[in-house]
């Protein structure tokens, strides 16, 4: 399987070029953000405010990272399981959301509005935050520090190594990758 | 009567937690190699691959396993002729736990109320158990767990009629139905019997047990094996992405229940199943 690198920001053509199973190496700018700053990012919509960062091309990952030790730049950081986002992700996807990254399946309604607005679903290995956090660069807090671990923040990624697990035209590799398997035996 | 220093507790609670959260027990680092030798699928093997190495680098930097370092549960088996001095167990172990996990750079994810959700902001309160056994010594356990397998964990208020078969069922469907959210290769703890009450602390209990030895019980130690062997035919796999390893290990507590109760809860643990304990 070839792996794929991009940065982020990135643009609806490039979410919609990926498949589920892909290999992809993520470097940019991507912002933290789960249940508690989802909330207060759908309310802030709600009142007709900007929430706190551009969510046009924006990715966010699903993570609250353990505190950096001093000389670090951040602490253990792999996702967060992703379904408790669904409820809020479909509205961020129409404000321009274009990359989540979590781990485990997501809701039909989710893969729904990635199909509409074009928008992709990454998992990162869970439980392996140790490593996935070699490949965080800089973090800097953008909103909300009072959630603490949940604040959200910019992070400066380079060459995070994930998986396409939904993609822009339904494939699940949630439910393909085990089939795959099965069908292997 | 022996005594034992309150401040000495508080010590061992704040080690003990920053040690389960960076170091996983040698039992669980060989039940993930022997998986990844065992592993057939491509995916699957580079994922187990992944695990095995954020072990070996989460211990060498003292880094966090999973940036979830869980709410803390604390096992205490205080022996009767054991006196705790110099002030309260209970307010020890919460201040163990303040300051394993300020010290140690572990994640506060405790909110003071389900409904209002704000932070303590030091990862207290932990849960906290004592059982009274014999002896002078007090044996201190900390289990730190995440919420990605918490949620997926269950209780079933099963009729006696629904018997053995049911017991499988319900706790094949319950790992199945978790698929990849709680971090599969999962430890899979599972307590049978008892009340609504006790048996999800059975369960929980189970995942403390040692993954190398069988359960003593001939039948429940066949039985475990034939749940781990159905498991690891569901195709889940590492991560949810297929393959043959879905669980490292299933884990049965059985208790007395009453004439008209077959109580079976099956807590999950992910593939960092973490525990330390300390005799004192």
């Amino acid at each position: 399987m070839a792996t794929i690198s991009i940065t982020a920001p990135f643009d609806e053509k490039t979410a919609r070029s990926l498949r589920a199973g892909d290999r992809v190496l993520l470097s940019g700018t991507v912002y933290t953000a789960r249940d508690a700053a989802h909330r207060r990012i759908c309310e802030a919509l709600d009142r007709g405010e900007a929430p706190p960062f551009d969510l046009t091309d924006a990715v966010i990952y699903y993570v609250g990272p353990a505190p950096a030790r001093p000389g670090a730049v951040i602490g253990s950081a792999g996702p967060t399981t992703s379904y408790r986002m669904d409820a809020y992700a479909p509205r961020l996807m129409e404000h321009g959301l274009r990359g989540m990254i979590g781990k485990g399946p997501r809701s039909d309604a989710v893969a729904e509005a990635m199909a509409r607005y074009g928008a992709v679903y990454f998992a990162a290995t869970g439980g392996a935050g140790a490593l996935l956090a070699r490949c965080v660069t800089a973090s800097e807090p953008v909103a909300w520090p009072d959630l603490g671990s949940e604040a959200v923040r910019r992070l400066t990624v380079k060459d995070l190594p994930l998986t396409v697990a939904l993609d822009t035209e339904g494939r699940d590799l949630y439910r393909l990758g085990p089939a795959a398997y099965l069908a292997s035996l | 009567m022996r005594e034992i220093d309150a401040r000495a507790v508080t010590e061992a609670v704040g080690r003990l937690s920053i040690e389960a959260c960076c170091v996983l027990p040698e039992d669980v680092r060989r039940a993930i190699s022997a998986a990844a030798a065992a592993e057939t699928w491509p995916g699957a093997r580079e994922i187990l691959g992944d695990i095995g190495e954020n072990i070996a680098l989460s211990a060498r930097a003292c880094v966090p396993l999973c940036q979830d370092t869980g709410l803390t549960t604390v096992f205490l088996e205080l022996g009767q002729d054991a006196h705790i001095t110099g002030g309260g167990l209970y307010d020890a172990v919460q201040e163990g736990v303040r300051r394993g996990y300020t010290e140690g750079y572990l994640r506060k994810s405790v909110v003071r109320d389900p409904i209002s959700r704000v932070n303590t902001g030091d990862n207290t309160p932990a849960t906290v158990y004592t059982d009274i056994v014999p002896g002078d010594a007090l044996r201190v356990t900390v289990c730190p767990k995440g919420a990605g397998s918490e949620n997926m964990s269950r209780l079933g208020m099963l009729t006696p009629a629904m018997g053995l078969e049911g017991v499988k069922a319900f706790v094949l469907d319950t790992v199945r139905g978790a698929g990849g959210n709680p971090c599969p290769p999962t430890v899979v703890g599972v307590g049978l019997g008892g009340s609504f009450d006790s048996a999800p602390l059975l369960a929980k209990k189970a995942l403390l047990r040692s993954l190398d030895a069988p359960h003593p019980d001939p039948f429940y130690a066949a039985l475990e094996d034939e749940l781990l062997t159905a498991l690891n035919r569901s195709g889940i796999g590492p991560q949810g992405f297929g393959g043959r390893t879905t669980a490292l290990r299933v884990l049965i507590n059985a208790a007395p229940t009453h004439i008209a109760m077959l109580p079976v809860a099956v807590c999950i643990s992910c593939h960092a199943a973490r525990h330390a304990s300390a005799v004192l």
